[in-house]
């Protein structure tokens, strides 16, 4: 449930929610907080659940002495109200079963807060490509049936490919085709659900592989602000820049401590 | 999938931790009789306060019953050693309840025997000192939590052999207005598990709590780990509370020795 920071709950309606599903590499997550931490959005609530594994650390975000020392846990919610921007940020995995009981209770706060639409920002395993999927761009988007109608024009006109379907059961060769995002966590059933309950939700994802996924992260926000147009678009020479987005302090030591010098 | 160094492919572990399509296959084809096992096993998994000695289901919330300003919860054994040895053995400590629970990693069903080293919850509040515990609304309540993890799991620059462990670290909610009585936990460092619960729980919900983590290269019962959480004594939260420092120091040594295993290969 979503708990504000403050004494009321801040008005939502008409704003877009960014979130993050965690799936492989966590590159949507990775995408979150390089969002929130180039926007320099700030923190309205917590969306307090029993269906991630908890946890806690000092803000993520810390520029500076004076703002590093404020509490952050798994799953919290900032705001920049001059853009009509809400971000969710999940930080921690699914206890088994809990996954869709998640989804239910998001969606129905989505419902209720009054947010315009959904963008969830998720990726897939690279290595269950397809040939064709193989020699195109890695991203990808999807649009539930009530967001098609408000910004097909849009997503036409930059050139996107929308998720392919796939076959169900791939080792069954006349298996049924229907849409398919291995590696994805939630992302399908948000969509699924979304599309449902007539939610205006859009799938932003890249096929990647576990690793550094942090040039992954940095594509998919490219990839969103072609759309969105969050900070300045690229210039035409294409050259993406990493100074463009701030990376988080919270990115140090993201493969383990210092080396003992006696190694050498 | 994954190419390993001998040419076979394996499925690589995501960091995701998405095991989906298995858990949508199982919730497909589950039926009223898997249904039911589920929910008999989360019954069985649920968390119960009994009072202590007659086993009996506390009926109100334990906070209700025993109202207080000041909640402390030592979290793994040097941790509850610690509070054993120094803060429970000043003043005399009643036994209010406990929490009993059970999941698929517990060896044991029946906890029997008191000892600072098995994995139980007891509760216990100050018999002597009514304005530790007064009655005071919950919002003037105050949490404390002891609790240890490996040094390795420590993220640092240098290396963490180089580390002077054991040493302490916290973390507080946004209502806790003391100081703590070591540096705060710096970033990218988490906390998980139970004490990442508790914390959550109180800055969700505006209560002024503190963790104090000591990083330890002994997970195992030691006496030089306990000691390391000797600063807290003098913060305010546990300031008056332990009386006599030198006589705890005895007691937790004889903590020590009734619970070393003697190992010996050749016995």
């Amino acid at each position: 449930m979503f708990v504000p920071c403050g004494e009321s709950a801040p008005d939502l309606a008409g704003f877009t929610l960014l979130m993050p599903a965690v799936s492989v590499g966590n590159v949507g997550q990775l995408a979150m907080d390089l969002i929130i931490s180039t926007l320099n959005m700030s923190k309205i609530g917590y969306f307090y659940t029993d269906c991630l594994v908890p946890m806690v650390g000092n803000n993520p975000y810390a520029t500076a002495e004076g703002n590093s020392t404020e509490l952050s846990i798994n799953a919290e919610v900032y705001s920049l109200p001059s853009r009509k921007l809400v971000a969710l940020q999940l930080r921690s995995i699914f206890i088994k079963y809990k996954s869709k009981p998640f989804c239910e209770k998001l969606l129905s706060w989505v419902k209720s807060s009054g947010c315009a639409r959904v963008i969830v920002l998720s990726s897939s395993h690279s290595y269950q490509r397809n040939d064709l999927q193989l020699r195109s761009t890695p991203f990808r988007y999807l649009l539930t049936p009530s967001m098609q109608k408000s910004v097909q024009n849009k997503i036409k006109s930059l050139n996107w490919e929308e998720m392919e379907e796939s076959r169900c059961i791939p080792e069954i060769d006349d298996s049924e085709f229907c849409i398919r995002i291995p590696g994805g966590g939630i992302t399908k059933t948000l969509y699924d659900e979304s599309c449902s309950k007539e939610i205006q939700m859009a799938v932003l994802l890249k096929f990647v592989s576990e690793g550094d996924n942090i040039p992954d992260a940095l594509g998919l926000v490219e990839y969103l602000n072609e759309w969105l147009q969050i900070i300045k678009p690229l210039s035409d020479d294409l050259t993406v820049s990493t100074s463009r987005w701030k990376i988080p302090s919270s990115w140090r030591l993201l493969f383990g401590s210092g080396l003992p010098p006696a190694l050498f | 999938m994954a190419a390993t160094f001998f040419g076979e492919v394996v499925k690589a572990p995501c960091r995701a931790g998405t095991e989906d399509e298995e858990e949508e296959e199982e919730g497909r084809r589950e039926t009223p009789e898997d249904r039911e096992v589920r929910q008999q096993l989360a019954r069985k998994r649920e968390v119960r306060l009994l009072r202590r000695q007659t086993k009996t289901s506390l009926e109100v919330s334990l906070l209700e019953k025993y109202p207080c300003s000041k909640f402390i919860i030592a979290i793994g054994n040097n941790a509850v050693a610690f509070l054993s040895s120094f803060v429970m053995n000043s003043g005399v400590w009643e036994e209010v309840g406990c929490a009993k629970l059970w999941n698929e990693w517990c060896r044991t069903t029946d906890t029997t025997h008191l000892s600072s080293t098995e994995a139980f919850c007891v509760f216990y509040h100050l018999k002597s000192n009514p304005l530790v515990f007064g009655s005071c609304p919950r919002k003037n309540m105050q949490i404390t939590i002891l609790t240890c993890r490996h040094v390795t799991d420590y993220k640092t620059s240098e290396s963490t052999g180089s580390l002077p462990s054991p040493f302490l670290r916290a973390l507080k909610t946004q209502n806790f207005k003391d100081s703590a009585c070591c540096p705060l936990l710096e970033q990218p460092n988490i906390v998980h598990d139970l004490p990442a619960a508790v914390l959550s729980y109180c800055q969700v919900w505006k209560i002024p709590a503190i963790l104090y983590l000591c990083y330890t290269d002994v997970m195992k019962l030691d006496l030089i780990t306990v000691e390391a959480f000797k600063p807290i004594l003098s913060t305010r939260s546990l300031k008056g509370l332990v009386k006599n420092i030198p006589q705890s120091t005895e007691i937790l040594k004889k903590l020590m020795t009734t619970n070393e295993i003697q190992s010996n290969i050749y016995t």
